[in-house]
Order: structure tokens, then C-alpha cells, then sequence
């Protein structure tokens, strides 16, 4: 019970669609939605796989908490190799489609194959079929989304989609579901449209079971109460996680002008007081907070956008609501490309959602653009006439939408930083880990970030790791490489549960995410037995990524982090602390100096038969 | 005292905890689509509505069941459905104007609202306080 015990698989080359049982042994070892799709991702699919062909396998995943009564409950996850990286991709989202994909009985769709005309998938409980999408291709998600509910004539539909960068491979594309709900980072849209699937639309009303429901029912209570109570709980409720920008620059670990600087003049025109104060056109951009489904924090911004902006002022088509800015698209429209617009970055974050595209990633691909551009290795010859300066909030406009469309320059810039920049002979100017780009924190300024960076599974990510407490403490590199591990093998425990990482932030504890496992699942997990159901999670996921010809010369970086001292703020004149922090690291992991899992680390966790390459 | 829902969308988020509660609260499952309260979303998320039966005065789910399988509770006025009386003809789904009973291929009857009892787990759940149960006095008077 909680999981729904199926699996349903769907070989898009010969279009045979099955139901098996879910391996009910696996499920006990990695509890669900990440864990577990990861491990079927090793089990199934060559890590040397090219993530654009037919060989790579798509999952997409809920866990055993998805779809039930605990806070946050409607998150499902896309794992697959991801053609930014090379790495294994795990990107989460949250809106309702993962609850329905539950619902309608599944715990995961495998997608294998490449379907040779587009298609899409439709699941509406027993009932499973791939529909043709031929007049589907080339539409925007949020008219793929609006049709798909129309033709079936069921609004109860959830879709997940792929826009128009996801069809033309933009490395970053990413899977939106809900309008504004996205399985964001590593490209994982872009693995869709490689494969000519446009979208899955599922309705479930099959409904969750839970073991014990008295017991879960008194854990649900309890939980609601304390993420009520919470201090955090009401910020991201009232705010999001836009506050984040001025407790950055404040802190000076605000990624500036592509890294030039930590710290940004513009910040009060872009902030959370910004988005809540009436502009000079009396216009506001902030008009609600919006849950995800089962969420009691809804830290989601529903925002529009001035009709008086250069962006939108002729395109009435964008004058309504829509998703708005959180922290780290904030971030990386905002002071990573210098710019201080609140409504052009509001414009941009919609067009990432329309045609399906990472903003972390699209930011900073352009800000390294920028850099090019000023510093003269490319010119307006290049890009197509556009002035790309740090600061100018049309050039964010412009290619987004180019590269949404895959227009013009916005085809280079659909390649990501790291493609990008090498193509330029300048690969030193994009600042990324394994070909993924940066979240808004320094690892400058916050030492153990930059180690969570540097050792990420899919390349830099914010999401996987959390030091924030002792990197506001102190800015050496002492003392941040165990709580990155313990972090580290916590979220991917958490991750698997079908929960979203903010109930963590919002006041629940592990033995919270154990009793409602635990009660809901009919297997009893020790708190030692669960922590390594997490530290198992990551080395499956880190031996993937060693298969794939991965090696500890991949943790690191860029040279520009660990050699030239911030300019400013709190960590100024500091470096990273990388080359400190990661000997230790991987002593502590159990890995040799070469960031390899030894053989008995291997087989504490019950990993013994896999190796690398026979090593 | 009669007592209502009240339902105010501009403080629901559209987390749909209701609908899950109403399930779990009938059905012993967590299932929206047997949740006899449902949110509706418009304009990307603008606006999130939660719709559930306003139990009528003149019910005419009520008036048009053939079977006598709806009866008014005289302690919550709640129109109830008498689960063992109801043939599935489903009339009654066509005369509520609000669209908010439902058939149930499940078990071969409709769901429908019947305040829990007198404590509506809909109203218990809500995490910002947009569905009340309060005095049907008051009702609109807010508005």
C-alpha cells in the first residue's frame, strides 16, 4: 500500500505499452520516486548511452507519499541521462500531474525507444494509448495543455509537456506540467522531444491507500500544525523564496555580471518589495500566492505583467496572470545578466514556461554570452543584431524568445554555457560543474555550496545538498564536507519520498518523514535503515555518472571560483576552498582519492556487485 | 442553528487538501475524483474556487429522486443520500444546477455532500481558512 505496486511501460519504437509489477524488494531499498527510478534507470539503460538517441530511457516517477494527505504531496520526478551533462538527470517537480499520475494506479512510467512520428501519451486509469501529436507539434505547452483538456473533453486532465525548445533539443528544455510547474533542470525536455513524445496527460480515480491510516492520519495532523506554526512555512507563503535575493546580496554571495561580482546594485528593483509595490503606472506584479497540489505552504507567485512594458505593451495575449519570480529566477535573469526590470524578468520567466525552458540554465547561458560579447569575442554580427550587454533587459527579452523558438542566435544559445563558450574558444567564460549552470549562491562567499556544486550528481544544483547553516556561520572550507555528505544522502531520501525539500525548510524532521513513510507504507524504517536508503540513492546515482566515463576531474569548478577573490561583501578577497574540501569529502563517503566508491563501502550499503568498468 | 459552508477563493491557494480529506472521510482513500468538494482553477492560478453543494432549501436533487433515497437532516440541513435507496438513475445530477453531485461508477450510486455529520472534514482541513462552517445567519453578509 502507498505505492500502488505498477509500473507501466511504453516502448515508443514499436509502440507496445505494458503493466508490471513494481519490484517490491527495490522499493523497500530505495523508497521511491528518485531513488527508485534511479535505480531502474542503471538496471535498464547503457550509462554511455547518447541521451538524444533511442537508447536512453525516460522515467518519470512518484513516491510513496505522492497523492496522499501529507503537506506537499503532489510531486513526481523525470529521471533519465541528461543531454546538458551527460550525467544522470533527476528533476523534480510539484503542480498536480504527479497525484493523477498516481492516482490513475501508477507508481512510474518507463519510456523507452523513439517514437517515429510525434505522439503523445494518455492516461486515463486502466485505459493507456499513444495518441498521434502531429498537428500537437510545435505548439507552446500552455496551448498543448489547454487542447489536450479540450479534445478529451475532461478539464480534470493533467498534462506534462514539452514546448517548442524541448522539440528542437535545447539542452536545457525542460517538462512543464500544470502551466507553470516544471521538471526544470539538465534537459530533461529536450530527452522528450528527441524521443517525439509531446506530452503525457494522465487522470486518475484510482485514488491512494495507506497502510495505516488512523496512524498516518495523527502523523498528517501533527505535521499540518507544526509547518502552520512555522516561521519559514509563513515567509514562503507570504513571499516565496523571492526574500532569498536580498539575504544574498546583503550576505554578498549574489552571482553577479556572470560572477564578476557578489554583490548587486539593482536588487531593490527586482526584490519581493519590488513585485509587492504599485509601480508609477499604478500597476502591481504580484497578485496571489498558489499552492501545488496538497501543499499547506503554497510558495508559488501568481504575477502579471505591466501592459505598458516595452515586452508586452502590442501582445495582449500576455496580459494575464501567469507564474512570477522566485528566487532563482530572480537570480539569473536579474543580477547574473546585470538587469534590473522587474517586469522584463517577469516576461521572460513566462516565456521559459511557455516553451518549456530552464531558467537557471537560459540565464546563465546568456550571461556568459554577455561576457563574450563584451569582451568582443562575439559581435552583433553574431547575434543578430542585438546589443548583448549586461543590463539590457530587451536583450533578455528578445532571446528568450529566440531561443524558445530556436531562432537566430537563440540556436547558440540553446546549447548552454559550457557548448556555447567552447565553440567561441572561451570555454573558461562559462560557469558551470559537469555542463550545468549555477544557482544564485557564490561558492565564494557559501564554501560548503560550492562543494554540493562540485559533487552534485547532475551537475551544479542547489537542490541536492544543504549547508546553508554552516556557510552563514563561517567562509573557510573547514567543517562544510560532512554536513554536504549527511545533507546530501538526506535529500535523496527525501526526494524519493514523493515530498516536496521545502517541508523540510518549513519545520519537519526526519522522524516526521519516517512515521509517515513508515504508516503509510507497512514497512517499518529505522532511522539508521533510512539514512542509508539516502546514502544508497547517491552512490547509485554517482556510479551511474562513473559509467558514463565520468571521473573526479568532473568535481570541480570553474577556475574563475577557486582563483580569482570575490570583489565584495562578506567573502571578499575570498576564493573557493574546493581543493580542501573535496579529499575530505570523499574520504568521509567512503570513495578512494579518486572519487571512486571502495569495495566495502559498496557493500555496507548492498551495492557489492556494481563496478566500474570492472574495476 | 442552521450551519453552512462558507467558502471565500480569495484566501483558497487551490492545494485541494479538501478533496482529499472528503474522500479519506467517506471512502477510508485519498481521491480527489470521489471528493464530493471540488476546486476549480482559472486564469493560470489567478483564482482557485472551491464548489461544493449549498444544500438548498428547495432541493430539487430531492424533489426529482425517484427512490425517496435523499432526505433532508433536520439537525445540520444537510440533504443526505440514503445509500441503500439510491438506484444510480442519476436524475438527481441533472436537476442540482451546480453541478455538485456526481455519479460514482465505483459503487453504482452518487456521491454527495452531507456535511460529514456536522462537521465537515473539508471545513477542519482547510490550511487558510477558506472554507468555513459557520451559522447560516451570517451567510453572505461578508460578501
Amino acid at each position: 500500500m502507498s505505492w500502488q505496486g505498477k509500473i507501466l511501460r511504453v516502448d515508443l519504437t514499436s509502440g507496445k505499452i505494458t503493466v508490471e509489477d513494481l519490484n517490491m524488494d527495490w522499493a523497500r531499498q530505495y523508497v521511491g520516486e528518485r531513488g527508485l527510478a534511479s535505480k531502474y534507470l542503471l538496471e535498464e539503460m547503457d550509462p554511455k548511452a547518447d541521451p538524444l538517441g533511442a537508447d536512453n530511457v525516460l522515467i518519470f516517477a512518484t513516491g510513496p507519499l505522492t497523492g496522499t494527505m501529507a503537506s506537499t504531496s503532489g510531486r513526481y520526478c523525470v529521471v533519465t541521462k541528461g543531454p546538458l551533462t551527460g550525467a544522470i538527470a533527476c528533476s523534480n517537480s510539484g503542480g498536480k500531474f504527479g497525484a493523477d499520475l498516481k492516482y490513475a494506479g501508477y507508481d512510474m512510467v518507463i519510456i523507452t525507444g523513439k517514437s517515429d512520428r510525434p505522439v503523445y501519451l494518455l492516461i486515463e486509469d486502466d485505459e493507456v494509448a499513444l495518441m498521434p501529436a502531429d498537428d500537437l507539434w510545435g505548439s507552446t505547452v500552455w496551448e498543448t495543455e489547454s487542447w489536450l483538456k479540450q479534445r478529451h473533453n475532461n478539464q480534470m486532465l493533467k498534462v506534462a509537456s514539452i514546448g517548442l525548445a524541448g522539440e528542437n533539443l535545447v539542452r536545457y528544455a525542460c517538462i512543464v506540467n500544470d502551466l507553470h510547474r516544471a521538471a526544470g533542470r539538465s534537459g530533461v525536455g529536450a530527452v522528450m522531444g528527441s524521443k517525439n513524445l509531446k506530452a503525457i496527460a494522465a487522470f486518475g480515480s484510482k485514488g491512494v491507500k495507506v497502510s495505516d491510516p488512523a496512524r498516518f492520519m495523527r502523523v498528517v495532523s501533527d505535521s499540518h500544525e507544526t509547518m502552520q506554526g512555522h516561521r519559514s512555512r509563513k515567509q514562503f507563503t507570504k513571499l516565496g523564496t523571492h526574500p532569498m535575493l536580498d539575504m544574498m546580496n546583503n550576505f554578498g554571495g549574489l552571482p553577479t555580471r556572470n560572477f564578476d561580482d557578489t554583490r548587486f546594485d539593482g536588487v531593490d528593483k527586482i526584490n519581493a518589495k519590488a513585485s509587492h509595490t504599485e509601480n508609477a503606472n499604478g500597476h502591481t506584479n504580484f497578485i496571489t500566492n498558489k499552492a501545488c497540489f496538497g501543499c499547506t505552504i503554497a510558495c508559488g507567485r501568481i504575477a502579471h505583467i505591466d501592459e505598458k512594458h516595452f515586452s508586452i505593451i502590442n501582445r495582449k495575449e500576455y496580459w494575464h496572470a501567469s507564474g512570477g519570480l522566485e528566487y532563482e529566477t530572480a537570480y539569473a535573469f536579474g543580477p547574473l545578466c546585470g538587469i534590473d526590470d522587474i517586469d522584463a524578468l517577469t516576461f521572460a520567466g513566462f516565456l521559459m514556461n511557455e516553451h518549456g525552458m530552464d531558467p537557471i540554465s537560459f540565464g546563465g547561458t546568456l550571461a556568459a554570452a554577455m561576457e563574450l560579447f563584451e569582451k568582443g569575442i562575439i559581435g552583433s554580427d553574431d547575434t543578430d543584431g542585438v546589443e548583448l550587454k549586461f543590463g539590457n533587459s530587451e536583450a533578455l527579452t528578445i532571446m528568450a524568445e529566440k531561443t524558445g523558438k530556436h531562432e537566430g542566435f537563440g540556436k547558440v544559445l540553446g546549447l548552454g554555457s559550457r557548448a556555447m563558450c567552447e565553440k567561441y574558444g572561451h570555454g573558461e567564460i562559462a560557469m558551470q560543474v559537469k555542463g550545468q549552470e549555477f544557482a544564485g549562491y557564490d561558492s565564494r562567499a557559501l564554501q560548503g555550496m560550492g562543494l554540493g556544486y562540485a559533487t552534485s550528481n547532475r551537475g551544479a544544483c542547489h537542490l541536492k545538498h544543504d549547508t546553508f547553516g554552516p556557510d552563514m556561520e563561517d567562509q573557510t572550507g573547514s567543517g562544510k564536507a560532512d554536513p554536504c555528505r549527511v545533507s546530501q544522502d538526506f535529500t535523496a531520501m527525501l526526494d524519493s519520498t514523493g515530498l516536496c525539500l521545502f517541508t523540510a525548510s518549513a519545520g519537519l524532521k526526519e522522524p516526521v518523514f519516517r512515521e509517515l513513510l513508515n504508516a503509510a507504507c507497512g514497512h517499518e524504517w529505522s532511522e539508521e535503515e533510512l539514512r542509508i536508503c539516502g546514502e544508497r540513492i547517491w552512490t547509485i546515482e554517482r556510479m551511474f555518472n562513473l559509467k558514463a566515463g565520468f571521473t573526479a576531474k568532473d568535481d570541480t569548478l570553474p577556475e574563475r571560483l577557486k582563483t580569482v577573490p570575490a570583489p565584495s561583501g562578506t567573502a571578499k578577497g575570498k576564493v573557493s576552498a574546493l581543493d580542501e574540501m573535496l579529499p575530505e569529502y570523499y574520504q568521509l563517503r567512503g570513495w578512494s582519492s579518486d572519487g571512486v566508491p571502495l569495495a566495502g563501502t559498496l557493500e555496507r550499503l548492498g551495492l557489492a556487485d556494481l563496478t566500474v568498468d570492472g574495476k | 442553528m442552521q450551519t453552512h459552508l462558507v467558502i471565500d477563493p480569495q484566501k483558497c491557494t487551490g492545494c485541494e487538501q479538501c478533496e482529499m480529506a472528503c474522500s479519506f472521510e467517506h471512502y477510508g482513500i485519498f481521491n480527489p475524483a470521489r471528493s464530493r468538494i471540488r476546486v476549480f482553477e482559472f486564469e493560470h492560478g489567478r483564482l482557485a474556487i472551491p464548489c461544493a453543494c449549498t444544500q438548498c432549501d428547495e432541493a430539487w436533487c430531492m424533489q426529482v429522486c425517484p427512490t425517496g433515497a435523499l432526505m433532508r437532516n433536520a439537525v445540520t440541513g444537510a440533504v443526505e443520500l440514503t445509500a441503500a435507496k439510491c438506484v444510480g438513475c442519476k436524475v438527481c445530477t441533472i436537476a442540482c444546477p451546480y453541478g455538485t453531485i456526481s455519479y460514482n461508477p465505483q459503487n453504482g450510486k452518487v456521491d454527495k455532500c452531507d456535511l460529514c455529520g456536522g462537521d465537515p472534514a473539508c471545513a477542519r482541513i482547510c490550511p487558510t481558512g477558506a472554507i468555513q462552517y459557520e451559522s447560516a445567519n451570517t451567510q453572505g453578509d461578508a460578501q
